[in-house]
């Protein structure tokens, strides 16, 4: 720390000179404008909000709740409801989830315990890579690669195994809200290996080297005790990936078959928010009509909300059972 | 050293100086409609090229942006597949004081294309298939409906998958107004708009997303416009008029429905010419539409506007043809002129 360091003559500790001297010396500066930079994210949340609030206002005030709970979509009757969109972009991030999670986070725990440290570096460079692309590709992705091979192969195997299950029946398109699950599985996954691999490379190496000593495994030592210590940033990653799941457009609009739908069967074609609002916001004439679509974007905007505030509280309380890096 | 530098504080000087020159060209903004962006974008330059004082901007936001940002009037003019409602009128007329003019432009069609192994021929469609189909009623290739008008092709008795635009386009609303006139059914259950709540189907996100569903998906029928048919060399069916005969899209059967609306062209241009009476004429065509103040206060701008538009009405027809837009029938453009009178 700069306190233990200091050399004594340096003059008297910062609390006890005058604010002109503070300010002269640039500290109140410093202060204030990187106080301003922190508190533009939180002018923007709420401007973010205001302006849903007050472009939805005609929307709102028509359809109340019932907003929330309506499954029609008609822009020429002006019925507008937000069920379907809710239940697609639930259904596909969690879908997503459901892959990405145990892939990412087996993956992490490779590259970050196991593999030799030249493969995982290496290794890094490309997750860093899939990041990166751009989500239209992996929407292209989608529809020439995974539409097809869900269509002709994954989805009758489905139906043959497991068609009893009302989540595997219905005709097979190739498109719809598994598919959209799966591409974005791919996209979110390198959030989730990268951001968990550092959480555990920074687990403290006493950590290991203790379980170790007690006469663990490799393996035990890294399950036990490695990813219980770095479980509040892994949990971190998953949310990070969550958030992207939820928002995600391009792609998501290119596979899932954009169609308000809600059917317990995974391969019937769906909407989601991100991607009815992307997709009907240039020719949406109307003033009720753009307001239902700005109240969507609020819908989702609360559902980013409500879902955080779970992660925030899963975290508070994983991490009052001991251990926990504060990475997330 | 110093002549070199203030050497070049000149040249600087000069090019910055040119540089204003050549923007004090008059720009003049629109935006809307996308699907006759390729005819306007080559209007705009050949005008240009011509007129190097006026510089026209069009941004193809869609024609309810363009409506929007028009009647808000952060553009100078606006453009749409769909002729603006009473309501819209009457709201931009409350804003301004003045109303707002409709010029048709080109003309542009929608045509039927499917995806059936097995079969290469050019299929037949008759209003009542068509609204069916996309009704979610008639659910099979070999429904008599469909096969009836296709004698001596082996339709599968497989189900028929239906892909429609997911996002709001003029070419839904060609689509959508069609199937209103000839079904009832279709009128009162779903109504013409830019994205209706369809009975039955998958969305594919502009005329490549359309297409693209229908190549992956067998037995599939989709809508998109002639052009990207023509362009990609898409097949596509004939439909039947109201005539009763079979009609193939292309700009001769287009221009025919043109021609056909020219006789009871309203003074207002607001008109839908889907399914018209006339034997020669493809039923699934509309006018597109520039949307024009009736007033500017800078008269610069107001005369620089005309002026193009009387030459799009000559000259700028002649560039339609060759992008696979139809050109304005006589009638229409001598009604055009002079209502070009109106714009002040």
């Amino acid at each position: 720390m700069a306190a233990t360091t200091s050399v004594p003559n340096a003059g008297p500790i910062p609390g006890s000179r005058s604010f002109l001297t503070r300010l002269r010396e640039g500290d109140e500066i410093a202060r204030l404008i990187t106080f301003l930079f922190a508190a533009s994210t939180v002018l923007v949340t709420l401007l973010l909000i205001l302006e849903l609030w007050q472009g939805s206002a005609l929307a709102r005030h028509k359809f109340g709740l019932q907003f929330f709970v309506t499954r029609v979509w008609d822009p020429i009757a002006e019925q507008f409801g937000a069920l379907p969109f809710v239940y697609g972009t639930l259904i596909t991030a969690t879908v997503s989830l459901a892959i990405a999670v145990p892939l990412g986070i087996g993956a992490a725990i490779f590259l970050a315990e196991l593999a030799p440290a030249r493969l995982s570096d290496a290794l890094e460079f490309f997750i860093d890579l899939l990041a990166a692309v751009p989500s239209v590709i992996y929407g292209l992705l989608g529809v020439f690669i995974v539409v097809p091979l869900m269509r002709d192969y994954a989805q009758p195997a489905l139906k043959k195994t497991l068609g009893f299950l009302p989540l595997f029946s219905g005709p097979a398109y190739g498109i719809g809200f598994l598919t959209a699950g799966i591409v974005l599985a791919i996209m979110v996954i390198p959030y989730i290996i990268s951001v968990s691999r550092e959480v555990l490379m920074s687990v403290p190496r006493d950590q290991r080297e203790a379980a170790l000593g007690l006469g663990s495994t490799r393996w035990e030592s890294t399950w036990r005790v490695v990813v219980p210590f770095a479980r509040t940033g892994i949990m971190g990653s998953i949310f990070l990936a969550l958030a992207r799941a939820l928002g995600e457009t391009m792609a998501v609009t290119m596979v899932i078959g954009n169609t308000p739908t809600i059917s317990a069967s995974l391969f019937s074609p769906g909407y989601s928010i991100a991607a009815v609002i992307a997709n009907e916001f240039t020719e949406a004439t109307g003033d009720l009509y753009l307001q239902a679509l700005v109240e969507l974007g609020l819908v989702l905007f609360l559902l980013t909300f409500l879902l955080n505030g779970l992660a925030r509280l899963l975290i508070a309380i994983t991490s009052q059972r001991g251990g926990g890096t504060a990475l997330a | 050293m110093k002549r070199i530098a203030g050497l070049s504080v000149v040249t600087l000087a000069l090019t910055m100086v040119a540089a204003v020159l050549v923007h004090a060209a008059l720009s003049i903004n629109g935006a809307g409609a996308t699907f006759p962006y390729p005819v306007y974008s080559k209007w705009f330059d050949e005008y240009q090229k011509k007129h190097p004082d006026v510089q026209i901007n069009y941004q193809s936001i869609g024609s309810g942006g363009g409506i929007k940002q028009v009647t808000e009037g952060t553009v100078d003019f606006g453009a749409s597949d769909g002729p603006m409602n009473d309501e819209q009128l009457k709201t931009f007329q409350d804003k301004h004081g003045f109303g707002i003019l409709h010029f048709p432009t080109v003309l542009g069609a929608v045509v039927p294309t499917y995806n059936i192994p097995g079969v290469t021929a050019a299929l037949n469609f008759t209003p009542e298939a068509l609204a069916g189909i996309f009704l979610g009623k008639i659910t099979k290739w070999s429904d008599p409906a469909i096969a009836g008008a296709n004698k001596g092709i082996n339709l599968p008795d497989a189900d028929i998958v239906v892909v429609h635009r997911s996002d709001g386009s003029g070419t839904t609303y060609v689509w959508t107004d069609y199937l209103s006139k000839v079904s009832d059914e279709w009128k009162n259950k779903v109504g013409k708009g830019a994205s209706p709540n369809w009975p039955v189907g998958l969305g594919g996100k502009g005329n490549e997303g359309v297409t693209g569903q229908i190549k992956n998906a067998p037995n599939s029928i989709g809508y998109v416009e002639l052009i990207y048919a023509v362009s990609n060399n898409i097949p596509y069916g004939s439909v039947k008029n109201s005539s009763g005969s079979f009609i193939k899209a292309d700009l001769e059967s287009v221009s025919a429905a043109a021609a056909a609306a020219a006789k009871t062209m309203p003074d207002d241009f607001r008109v839908s010419i889907t399914n018209p009476a006339s034997n020669k004429a493809y039923p699934i065509a509309s006018f597109t539409w520039l949307l024009i103040p009736e007033k500017f206060s800078d008269a610069a701008k107001r005369d620089a506007i005309k002026g193009f538009l009387t030459w799009m009405l000559a000259d700028g027809q002649n560039y339609a043809e060759q992008l696979s837009y139809a050109k304005l029938p006589k009638e229409v453009v001598a009604k055009e002129e002079k209502a070009l009178a109106k714009v002040q």
